[in-house]
């Protein structure tokens, strides 16, 4: 068989066919469901742009964008940082873009990494299922960008700067984390009313007028269902954007666009942030299946496939915790090992295995296992469920306890028969996305002074940062036009440790 | 099968006007940090880029966040070696060694740490500027990078409507029609008066009827080709072609002169550089080679590199004639007037030996002003005096000297100046020339 490519130089015609060559080890052999692709080919200036704008092919426009991507282009031209090979965009058709600068080889690593492996994360993980719109997003970022445009040419730049710096402190806070049922749409809000009072109109009969009332208090009263009054505003709420862009008493119905935008980008972007790990891994472990069955297959020269190894190794490289370029846990290294290992435990498992995962071991099914997996967890379910003994012994894991209080950090668990839950289920908290500040609206009397309560519910004594806290309650303040005000509640003992009010502009 | 795209050929720089909105954001800041570098820097430096430190203050972008400092978390490290379950790890001191800790668990709100960025040239002056309060078209004309002027060059066939040049079209006209014989009108009208000649004939002959029916199918065809052949055809259209050409330009040398007694403190060297800038900036749009010349004077004068001009201080009397007495030697030693331009730029507090003015006042009327294209003198006062000083003549002794200098030469012009907004009213007329010149050009 010959090879698919020969040296370092990439063109279209050779990527079509190492393409056409990995379509059925993705399908047929891995039994990858994937989007359709759509492959670019952009410059370096052009993926720095990409950078600065979230990764995204269109965005609206905003100084913090000017602000990333000078600190990303200062960084790249003093040779700081390397800019990645590819980008991949969750939408449908998935979009890929490839560096030219990449070489033959290299494409076609990045095409097996992004454009099977990430596709098929997209296409299949419950929580892009559940939270994204794949086909639509494009198209919402148009949109936004449109609509964000005409609202500064109507109400000035600095006006809508100023909503959108608030609305970016928030982010974080601007999620749903629970699926929860649609509520009714305003059309069909309005059908409702308008239905009801054609009903009333209908069965009013003039004649009951005539009646005489039974005597006092007995009267039936109407319902003040239209009267300004205290709304039901559904608290306690955790997503605080949505919160304001509902209830808010200032803002301005173009302003609680703006706020919808930021949001509905923010939750986009959710389920990317909880599967970091089974997200790389899952392409990783795509990329080095597909790349060693082609090579298997004779038709990727020895060169190529040294240099596509070496570029790999560099990806799931993890540095000890005291090698001076330690950075924590490699997502990369973390998944793609894990993958491995039930890859392994369906083939060859050890009694230990058998214990510990006794539907997968031995199963032999590899493949189903892997598709599973990918399909139905995230980073915090997934390490709960797979992380094996063998895996914790093979990256020497610790656990390291580290209180304010105290002056020694401790090890509170190693690699051994005590330690491996202990290990594991740490490891998936720290991947858990509730372990970030848990913040929530919970009052506000709109017929009185209309201050915003918020609460912050502390665990394990965190305590928020308190510079940033001041800035973002000010935002919070600006968004909702009266006091503001947050209360760090203890979420063991229930008691309030402390209180903040923001600082009026 | 998947689509490949080409993005190589899209346009580039989409984040430029994101840049340009953090940019202004953080304008204030920017400015204090090109101020500081002017200050430092060397006087042709301005023109060009600068890496700066990127502001904090006003450009942060805030989110709720764990204090790192405060509570309980555990974090799951790899490669452990030596350590057991109970092992004891002492902190290390506030703030070294923070990567140790956390793992997964740790913040990532650590990314505003310090990093520069480069500003291009064209923001660099922007913020130069902004305080000398430059007219608006003299800003423009400083940042332009060299001045060019459309020359014509020939035809073209290609243009702007505007430019059509109608005699070199109506020639190529003229010639294709000749060329493809277009029929005239007046042949056609010739035909049909025959035809109609033919026509009033009570009894035509068959004869006559043949001709007739010829020279029908004759006038057809003449009528047909002057239709094909078009009068002007978009092949005949020529245009005029202009070529933009730099304006010729020659050499200039700028002399700085300076009073460094001890009564020129921080503050006026700093305006003086300004100063010096300024004109260093108009130079180097105007000419291809500008030279600059730093001549530092007490009671004496004497030719020194730019580092020493701002930052050295020499003790002694103020005899300003030892400086003009020196810039007319190096004139003579290094800059025959006939070749270059000569600007000259003196700063200084208006402190003079009394005796001298007048020394001072012959040589530039009978030497230095001959040779000189402009001579600025800026009069760096207090900012307290400027009030008491702003319409008077009255004043130091150099200035006094300098004003009957002025009134004799159109190009030495003097100002006093108590702020960098003072600074331009020198270059006034300076300016005014070159705009009336370009207006007209």
């Amino acid at each position: 068989m010959t090879h698919l490519f020969e040296g370092p130089d990439w063109t279209f015609d050779r990527i079509a066919a190492a393409y056409d060559a990995m379509a059925p080890v993705a399908l047929d052999d891995l039994r990858l469901d994937i989007y359709p692709n759509q492959i670019e080919v952009i410059s370096s200036e052009q993926m720095l742009d990409a950078y600065s704008s979230v990764g995204m092919p269109l965005m609206y426009q905003h100084w913090s964008f000017g602000k990333h991507f000078l600190r990303e282009e200062y960084l790249y031209r003093k040779g700081r940082r390397g800019l990645a090979y590819e980008l991949v965009i969750n939408s449908n058709p998935c979009i890929t873009y490839l560096m030219e600068e990449n070489t033959m080889a290299l494409q076609a690593l990045v095409i097996a990494h992004a454009s099977f492996g990430h596709n098929h994360f997209f296409k299949n993980n419950y929580l892009f299922r559940q939270w994204t719109n794949a086909g639509a997003i494009l198209g919402y970022l148009e949109f936004a960008k449109r609509f964000i445009a005409q609202c500064e040419e109507r109400h000035g730049t600095s006006a809508v700067e100023r909503v959108l710096d608030s609305a970016h402190a928030l982010m974080e806070q601007g999620v749903f984390r629970y699926r929860r049922p649609p509520r009714p749409s305003q059309e069909a809000q309005r059908h409702r009313a308008q239905a009801r009072r054609e009903h009333e109109e209908r069965s009013f009969r003039e004649l009951d007028r005539t009646i005489p009332r039974s005597g006092h208090g007995t009267e039936v009263k109407e319902p003040l269902r239209d009267w300004p009054g205290q709304p039901d505003m559904k608290l306690p709420e955790e997503n605080l954007l949505y919160f304001l862009e509902k209830n808010s008493p200032v803002l301005e119905e173009w302003q609680r666009e703006i706020l919808r935008i930021v949001r509905v980008i923010a939750q986009y972007f959710y389920p990317q942030r909880q599967t970091k790990v089974m997200n790389e891994g899952c392409a990783t472990f795509v990329h080095y299946h597909m790349m060693n069955a082609l090579f298997d297959r004779g038709v990727i020269p020895e060169g190529a496939m040294l240099e596509i190894l070496q570029n790999h190794t560099n990806v799931v490289l993890q540095p000890a915790f005291d090698d001076p370029r330690s950075q924590g846990i490699n997502p990369y290294a973390l998944g793609f090992e894990m993958m491995k290992d039930i890859k392994r435990i369906c083939e060859e498992p050890t009694p230990e295995d058998a214990d510990w995962f006794p539907a997968l071991a031995g199963s032999g099914d590899w493949r189903a296992a892997l598709l599973e997996a990918w399909a139905n967890y995230r980073d915090e379910s997934f390490i709960l469920q797979y992380l094996s003994p063998s895996l914790i012994r093979k990256l020497r894991l610790f656990v390291l306890s580290d209180d304010a209080d105290e002056t020694d950090y401790e090890v509170a668990s190693i690699h051994n028969e005590r330690g491996y839950e202990s290990i594991r289920s740490v490891l998936a908290a720290n991947y858990d996305v509730a372990s970030r500040p848990d913040i929530q609206a919970v009052d506000a009397d709109m017929m009185g002074d209309r201050q915003l309560r918020l609460n912050h519910a502390v665990h394990e004594g965190k305590l928020l940062e308190e510079d940033s806290r001041d800035l973002v309650l000010t935002h919070i303040r600006r968004l909702w036009g009266y006091d503001v005000s947050l209360a760090d509640i203890d979420a063991q003992t229930g008691e309030t440790l402390d209180e903040w009010t923001a600082d009026p502009e | 099968m998947p689509s490949f795209i080409d993005r190589r050929l899209n346009p580039k720089a989409k984040s430029l006007s994101n840049r340009q909105r953090f940019l202004k954001r953080a304008r204030a800041e920017l400015k204090r940090s090109i101020d500081r570098q002017i200050r430092t820097g060397k006087i042709a430096d301005v023109d060009g880029e600068h890496v700066v430190p990127i502001p904090l203050d006003g450009t942060s972008e805030p989110t709720f966040r764990h204090s790192p400092d405060e509570g309980r978390r555990q974090g799951v490290l790899p490669g452990n070696r030596q350590f057991v379950a109970g092992d004891r790890i002492p902190k290390p001191p506030d703030g070294a060694g923070q990567g140790g800790k956390g793992g997964g668990a740790s913040d990532s709100g650590e990314s505003e740490d310090d990093f520069n960025f480069v500003l291009s040239r064209e923001e660099v002056l922007d913020l130069f500027f902004e305080d000398l309060e430059l007219p608006d078209m003299i800003k423009l004309y400083l940042k332009e990078n060299t001045t060019k002027k459309p020359r014509r060059a020939g035809f073209s066939t290609a243009g702007s409507p505007a430019n059509i040049n109608v005699g070199r079209t109506m020639r190529g006209s003229l010639g294709r029609r000749i060329a493809l014989r277009r029929p005239k009108l007046e042949e056609i009208e010739a035909l049909e008066k025959e035809i109609a000649s033919l026509e009033a004939m009570a009894k035509p002959s068959p004869a006559n009827l043949a001709l007739q029916e010829e020279l029908r199918t004759r006038c057809e065809v003449l009528k047909r080709r002057r239709k094909l052949i078009s009068f002007v055809d978009p092949i005949d259209v020529r245009y005029n072609r202009f070529e933009q050409t730099p304006v010729p330009n020659a050499s200039a040398v700028m002399f700085c002169l300076m009073d460094v007694s001890g009564s020129m403190g921080e503050r006026e060297k700093d305006l003086a550089k300004r100063f010096f800038m300024l004109l260093h900036l108009f130079l180097k749009r105007r000419y291809q080679r500008t030279e600059i010349v730093f001549i530092r004077h007490t009671h004496e004068a004497k030719e020194v590199d730019e580092n020493t001009f701002f930052y050295s201080t020499e003790s002694g009397g103020t005899v300003v004639s030892t400086a003009l007495d020196e810039m007319l030697r190096i004139i003579a030693a290094r800059y025959p007037a006939n070749e270059w331009n000569i600007y000259a730029a003196q700063a200084s507090d208006g402190d003079n030996m009394p005796n001298d003015c007048a020394r001072c006042i012959a040589l530039l009327q009978e030497q230095v002003m001959r040779l000189c294209q402009y001579y600025a003198y800026v009069e760096i006062i207090d900012a307290r005096e400027s009030s008491i000083f702003a319409n008077t003549d009255n004043g130091t002794s150099l200035w006094q000297a300098y004003r009957v200098v002025a009134d004799a030469w159109t190009n030495f012009q003097i100002a006093r100046v108590a702020q960098p907004a003072d600074i331009y009213t020198v270059f006034r007329r300076l300016f005014a020339r070159r705009a009336a010149v370009r207006a007209g050009a």
